[in-house]
């Protein structure tokens, strides 16, 4: 009977949490946007998700890359396929890796720090003193971090893809010795617009609306004390890389099963 | 016309199941100060978010200017608030903007003013509070009392009608709370606001207030001018204007005998 209840009580909790995450986003997107306001905040907040991103994508781009094109090359050349490298790498890279390497490196890096940074603004009054001033916390705090989040993802994933073929291309052509020109070109052939780049673009697009979305609710809605936003931002890594990688799964199915 | 900016009639707020207020009345005069005292943990905050309107209450009307705050709609609502202020205790001030922007926040919000006027419109505000040579200052450069006062110039930026004062003599040293006491005084006359003082500073509040209200067990135990208040005759106004530890209000959390509970560790 406890544990019936304990359930009853668990679902109850996620589905009225779920329930204020939407009321919480649709409240905070869905008005007439004020461009001459709106506009700095998203600036400022685009370079604190995107731009101070930027060094752990490119850094862990470059080594993913480097990694798969010697641990491909090591595979490949027994069967002489090392020409595959290019084409080995880059749909590794723009199919699964970079979508959902990028977008686990961003809950960990901007996620958390938004939800930290909202959470802490809850608990200092922050946030109630901009309602008293009657300025909506939810247009002016969390929507120009969401529509940060929503659109920096995916040119970070794209950053993080190019970066990785740069990185296999320095160790399958530079150290390892693959043609250079059959690296390009066998790539170029292998690679589909549609089928690769923009699918994998899709990908890293939604991963940012749930990151991102996770990221702001949960330093919205966290208890407004230490512990209490120190529980939302590991619940923001922990959340939003297990839907990444679920989701990930299901959208490679959509997409990508015969 | 009325004389009251704030009537609360008859009302009931309860946080879960625990009864905050039960039909609690009190009436807010214009251009003065009233003060809202009484024992930590009563719901004093409170009071003052639910005429602010971030909480609404199970039953009764909190009237600001005869409309009803806890009935209004989110654009409505937020339109009166336009017209209200509150210092919070922790002055709440924006982390990421230094003094100035901060003060500047609300008019930016608000108003198509230029740059120019706006920057004038802020050095009166911190210049009314003694902080202009500090508008460069980022709060977490400020001393305590200094981050009260950078709060005040921001509630009064848009020279509202209602400030609400929540615990502003709360964790000061005493020069400070000279200074914030004389500020609550002066500001209300120079701009005829009218303010409300939540406070348990009995000397500081009675100091200021031209109407005392006294609130304890979910209701108002006492009310008057500061003379009247010291002639009540009430055990719980007595204890609390006494600063009295035992009393009505008891020193004792609720627990069981002590002899029976020694008794027992020696078990």
């Amino acid at each position: 009977m406890e544990s019936i209840l304990r359930l009853g009580q668990s679902t109850v909790s996620v589905f009225s949490g779920l329930g204020r995450a939407v009321i919480m986003l649709m409240s905070a997107l869905l008005h007439v946007p004020n461009f001459k306001k709106g506009y700095p905040l998203l600036v400022k907040q685009l370079y604190a998700v995107g731009s101070l991103s930027l060094i752990i994508i490119v850094v862990s781009g470059g080594f993913i890359g480097m990694v798969l094109a010697l641990q491909g090359y090591t595979i490949l050349v027994d069967y002489g396929a090392e020409a595959s490298l290019g084409p080995m790498v880059a749909l590794s890279l723009l199919r699964e890796l970079g979508p959902v390497v990028a977008a686990l490196l961003f809950a960990g890096r901007a996620g958390s720090s938004l939800t930290a940074e909202i959470g802490l603004m809850k608990a200092t009054e922050q946030l109630s003193s901009m309602e008293m001033m009657a300025v909506d916390p939810l247009r002016r705090v969390i929507a120009p971090r969401f529509w940060a989040g929503f659109i920096a993802m995916p040119l970070l994933a794209a950053i993080f893809s190019m970066v990785g073929i740069l990185g296999a291309h320095l160790v399958g052509v530079d150290w390892l010795g693959v043609d250079s020109g059959t690296f390009w070109s066998m790539m170029q052939s292998q690679v589909e617009f549609g089928k690769d780049i923009m699918n994998g673009m899709i990908k890293s697009v939604v991963f940012a609306f749930v990151v991102t979305w996770i990221a702001v609710y949960k330093g919205y809605d966290c208890e407004p004390t230490s512990e209490g936003i120190s529980r939302a931002t590991t619940s923001t890594v922990v959340q939003s890389s297990l839907l990444v990688l679920g989701l990930d799964f299901v959208l490679t199915a959509l997409m990508f099963a015969r | 016309m009325t004389d009251i900016l704030v009537d609360i009639k008859n009302m009931t707020f309860k946080r879960e199941e625990r009864t905050i207020y039960e039909n609690i009345n009190i009436s807010i005069p214009k251009g003065k100060v009233t003060a809202i005292m009484g024992p930590s943990g009563i719901g004093k905050t409170t009071l003052l978010r639910l005429i602010g309107g971030q909480l609404k209450p199970q039953s009764g009307d909190i009237l600001f200017d005869g409309q009803n705050i806890p009935t209004l709609s989110r654009s409505r609502l937020y339109d009166v608030r336009k017209r209200m202020s509150m210092l919070f205790q922790s002055g709440a001030l924006f982390s990421e903007m230094n003094v100035f922007d901060n003060i500047a926040f609300p008019i930016r919000e608000h108003t198509q003013l230029t740059d120019d006027i706006i920057e004038k419109m802020v050095l009166m505000k911190l210049q009314a509070v003694g902080l202009r040579g500090a508008k460069d200052l980022k709060p977490s450069e400020l001393s305590g009392g200094m981050a009260r006062r950078a709060a005040l110039a921001r509630s009064i930026a848009l020279d509202p009608e209602l400030i609400m004062y929540d615990e502003p003599f709360a964790g000061q040293d005493p020069i400070s709370m000279g200074v914030i006491v004389r500020l609550i005084k002066s500001l209300n006359e120079a701009l005829g606001l009218t303010s409300i003082v939540v406070s348990h500073d009995v000397t500081e509040v009675m100091s200021i207030a031209d109407y005392i209200y006294i609130i304890a067990e979910q209701k108002v135990i006492g009310q008057g001018t500061a003379q009247e208040i010291r002639n009540q005759t009430s055990g719980l106004v007595n204890q609390f204007v006494q600063g009295e530890a035992d009393g009505p209000v008891p020193f004792h959390f609720p627990a069981k005998g002590l002899k029976e509970e020694l008794l027992k560790v020696t078990k």
